[in-house]
């Protein structure tokens, strides 16, 4: 079992939930990149997701969208991203890794090369938010073959059907969407992420964790009541596009993922 | 006879289309779909479409034989299906029309739309206010400042128009924006998307809708000339005129089917919109497999036509099909050529065209050239050229 499936079980047996930490990969630049996955792991992130940047990030709301256009004017691409993750393994980060992005990016290079690439560099997953179960095959085979995660998601809207087929598919974690909408922070979760969390859970052993929304630590403690762990991506997003050398951007995120972590516990 | 393209039970054409969207679409795409086939045989359905195509619309629309332009080009005999005299000068509006009263029938009292050059979005104005429902449009940013025209159209019809600020802030972008709204607000918003791309069912419906087009011209063509045409020429952004005219006509392996890509400055430059004939590869977009326009990493690249309504990176699944089981066959047609095709045509027939289809028009005069006098080739206008008379004025040299 991988580094995912570890970290979810350590973190039951200490009784703690998982953090998921979000940052749009080259933004501001690799360098900084490189610094904040250090910076997120001391900080207690359990989960580092590190967005691709695309072009066309049709799930994602403004402030990651800004960081994805603020990551390719710098110049992230898929193989100076994975070089950069390479790098950083090698240095020692032990913190499970996923790549999130959009499929065209997989398809570029084939989507199988895609996956043993990113598996060679120290990923462990992958988050493709556009490619919902029905058109997972291809990926699916890709991902198991490099011994890669592939996350699986339910949203408020999803059919009982579909909760029991996303959660059963689902390997590394089933990420549960708190609200009908894009990526952002909001000052309230609707209610009916806690019905969706327990019944993805009838379904499956494998770990919920629920994003979209989130960034506050009483929100972060709300959804630890019920779920395995809470996503934190654009309210992270933001302070890295606050500005500033690498030692005062580390020095906000690290200080604000701190803050998050202890609501997990 | 061929077989009528269909797609499989998941939106598949081939290896294309699909249904590639965050899992919070699913549901909608698939009650759109359901929705979608329980009323298009439904009697009252039927008749209230055709009710509306014929009293508002102005349906049928004519096929005229172009007989100073058959001169001119001295080959085919050139006959025009005229969507340009629809209400609202496109055949954007049959698509429009179509899904306004399918959302109706959903109970969504809230419709959206993307618009580039603004032709789809005054469409779904124009259908929005005549139904009472409310209309968002999502235009890019630098589209709203170029198309002033459409913009003000829009918001006399009681739309808003939404100014996209993301990305290059034109139609792929109003695209993204305007999915982004119905995931947030799927449970009481239809998206008419206005062209043969996005996730199933989109494709489908939207081809539906047009076909209404190539139905009418078998029937007219084989009143007026005997016989089926031996080719037919449109114009190819996204595709919906094209594939409305050729979809009926494309179980007559006999007929050969062109559609005109958007060759731009050229397609040995960086700067055209042929997705097809100018190098696109095989990718993920707008919810759909289909070719597109990208980078070596797969980065969407920004297209570039004198006609937004050719300025798309992507093109519509069925095409893509149709491109590589041989159905059709795509070509590409520059700026400049295209504005031979509109200044061709207005000056044989008194008919000035979208620029859109100018390109078609060029192409379809290289065409019927080649042609023997006894044989048909039938163009789709698909929209009226004065929305272009700005643009096309200034690159004239006159400042109207």
């Amino acid at each position: 079992m991988g580094r995912i499936f570890e970290r979810f079980e350590a973190l039951r047996r200490n009784d703690e939930k998982a953090l998921v930490t979000y940052i749009a990969a080259g933004d501001p630049s690799l360098e900084a990149t490189a610094a904040l996955i250090r910076t997120l792991e001391a900080a207690g992130a359990d989960l580092i997701e590190l967005g691709l940047a695309f072009s066309d990030p049709l799930a994602d709301g403004p402030t990651i969208q800004a960081a994805s256009q603020r990551a390719l004017a710098a110049g992230a691409n898929t193989d100076n991203v994975l070089a950069m993750v390479a790098q950083v393994r090698r240095a020692g980060a032990t913190v499970p890794l996923l790549i999130m992005t959009y499929y065209n990016l997989l398809m570029r290079p084939g989507v199988a090369e895609f996956c043993r690439r990113a598996a060679e560099a120290g990923f462990d997953g992958l988050i493709i938010p556009d490619v919902p179960m029905e058109e997972a095959g291809e990926l699916l085979a890709a991902t198991t073959a490099a011994g890669l995660d592939l996350v699986q998601f339910v949203a408020p809207t999803s059919t009982p059907d579909r909760v029991r087929r996303a959660s059963q598919l689902a390997t590394g974690f089933v990420y549960c969407v708190s609200l009908t909408g894009v990526t952002g922070e909001r000052t309230a979760l609707p209610p009916r992420f806690r019905e969706l969390v327990q019944e993805t859970k009838r379904h499956t052993e494998t770990p919920v964790c629920v994003g979209f929304g989130i960034s506050q630590p009483e929100q972060v403690r709300e959804v630890c009541q019920i779920a395995d762990g809470v996503i934190v991506g654009s309210a992270i997003v933001r302070l890295c596009g606050e500005g500033g050398t690498v030692e005062e951007l580390t020095g906000r995120v690290g200080a604000y993922v701190s803050n998050l972590k202890a609501a997990t516990k | 006879m061929r077989e009528l393209s269909q797609p499989d039970s998941m939106g598949h054409y081939g290896q294309f289309g699909g249904r590639y969207v965050p899992e919070t679409l699913m549901s909608a795409c698939i009650e759109l779909e359901e929705a979608y086939n329980r009323y298009k045989n439904d009697p009252d359905f039927v008749a209230e479409l055709a009710y509306y195509r014929k009293h508002y619309i102005g349906r049928a629309t004519p096929l005229y034989f172009a007989e100073r332009l058959t001169q001119h080009v001295g080959g085919a005999r050139i006959y025009l299906k005229r969507e340009d005299l629809n209400h609202t000068g496109a055949h954007k509006i049959n698509n429009a029309m179509g899904q306004a009263l399918l959302a109706r029938r959903m109970g969504k009292q809230r419709i959206i739309a993307e618009t580039g050059a603004g032709q789809h979005g005054v469409a779904t104005a124009t259908v929005c206010a005549l139904f009472g429902l409310d209309c968002d449009v999502h235009m890019g940013e630098v589209d709203v400042a170029r198309q002033e025209l459409n913009v003000f159209r829009m918001r006399l019809l009681g739309a808003r128009v939404l100014p996209t600020k993301s990305g290059s802030r034109t139609l792929k972008d109003a695209t993204n924006e305007a999915i982004r709204d119905w995931v947030t607000n799927v449970e009481t918003t239809h998206y008419i998307i206005g062209s043969v791309v996005g996730p199933h069912p989109y494709p489908m419906i939207v081809r539906d809708f047009q076909r209404v087009i190539g139905e009418e011209a078998i029937e007219q063509v084989k009143e007026q000339a005997g016989r089926l045409p031996d080719c037919i020429v449109a114009c190819v952004g996204g595709g919906s005129n094209a594939m409305g005219i050729f979809h009926p006509f494309s179980v007559y392996p006999e007929v050969r089917l062109v559609g005109v890509e958007a060759g731009g400055h050229g397609l040995d430059t960086d700067k055209h919109g042929a997705t097809m004939t100018g190098g696109g590869r095989v990718g993920v977009f707008h919810g759909a497999r289909s070719y597109l326009l990208q980078d070596q990493f797969g980065q969407i690249t920004e297209a570039h036509s004198i006609s937004a309504g050719l300025d798309y990176p992507g093109v519509g699944p069925e095409h893509s099909h149709f491109r590589d089981q041989g159905i059709a066959e795509y070509v590409a047609v520059t700026d400049e050529q295209a504005l031979e095709g509109m200044k061709l045509l207005a000056r044989t027939e008194g008919i000035i065209a979208a620029l859109e289809s100018s390109h078609a028009i060029y192409q379809a005069a290289e065409i019927a050239r080649t042609m023997a006098k006894d044989q048909i080739l039938i163009i789709n206008v698909s929209g009226r050229g004065d929305k272009d008379m700005v643009q096309v004025s200034r690159m004239m040299g006159v400042d109207l």
